[in-house]
């Protein structure tokens, strides 16, 4: 009755999938952080399914450090953006070209 | 029972994950992350994963999602965003990892992956959280050192560049 390991991998799948697509498809580029997330957080349930699977907390404390890294990669994500948005007065990553070959 | 949670915490958070990336308006989007995350601490709970369920919700509902409303409301962002012009490229990508997706379920006979050795921790009869807190401050103790470190770094990261110049506010008072 218990569900299979390979249900939680799929789920973890589609949406780290998601992820990607939404990365490479939308220009706004708070949506590209917020996709960054859905990432994080596809990798975050593979964890903790392994972690239930194996009978091991290790995959749950390394939860912790994924999610320490996500706060830190949006703290400075944002203040990146901010600083953009006062440089150029948009958010749309068509216009950053300063380093397009 | 646990095979109903598991379809409709699964649904909910491949549809919220959609929504998230075609939503037009980054505030549905943030606000469809919200309930993706809800639904995530959700699903950890029927992994008996306590712990980990209510830092998801502290953590990422209630500081990241914040901040990000909190930026997009400070930009207040015109409507013209649409989808991007690689679109093509995006789909070649996601076809190629979902054709592979595909492939690797469908592969039979495969053995369950081999048990792990080495520092396993079992949770045993202690409850979720002091097992977490019992292996975190023993085996992962250099770790976690680190990770306060990057916090540290990402603070003042972000403190530096989202601040004006002061040079131009000295100027301007």
């Amino acid at each position: 009755m218990t569900v299979p390991l390979s249900y939680y991998l799929m789920l973890s799948g589609i949406v780290f999938l998601t992820g990607v697509i939404g990365v490479l498809l939308r220009r706004n580029i708070i949506i590209i952080l917020l996709s960054v997330e859905l990432m994080l957080n596809a990798t975050n349930i593979n964890f903790v399914a392994f972690s239930r699977h194996f009978h091991d907390v290790a995959g749950q404390v390394f939860v912790f450090f994924a999610l320490t890294v996500a706060a830190a990669e949006v703290a400075v994500g944002l203040a990146i953006i901010v600083a953009l948005y006062r440089a150029k007065s948009t958010i749309n990553v068509d216009e950053f070209q300063l380093l397009k070959w | 029972m646990e095979q109903i949670f598991f379809f409709y915490f699964a649904f909910v958070i491949a549809a919220a994950s959609v929504l998230v990336v075609a939503m037009r308006n980054p505030i549905y989007s943030a606000l469809a992350l919200l309930i993706m995350f809800f639904h995530v601490a959700g699903l950890y709970v029927t992994l008996h994963a306590e712990f980990l369920a209510a830092v998801q919700i502290i953590v990422y509902a209630g500081a990241i999602l914040v901040l990000y409303l909190f930026v997009v409301m400070l930009l207040n962002l015109r409507q013209d965003d649409r989808y991007h012009r690689q679109w093509p490229m995006a789909a070649g990508v996601g076809v190629t990892l979902f054709i592979e997706a595909i492939i690797l379920t469908a592969m039979k006979g495969w053995t369950a992956p081999v048990m792990a050795t080495g520092t396993e921790t079992t949770a045993g009869e202690a409850g979720n959280t002091e097992a977490i807190g019992d292996v975190l401050y023993s085996t992962y103790l250099f770790p976690f050192e680190v990770a306060s470190l990057i916090l540290l770094v990402a603070m003042i990261g972000a403190i530096i560049l989202a601040k004006k110049d002061l040079s131009d506010v000295n100027s301007e008072g």
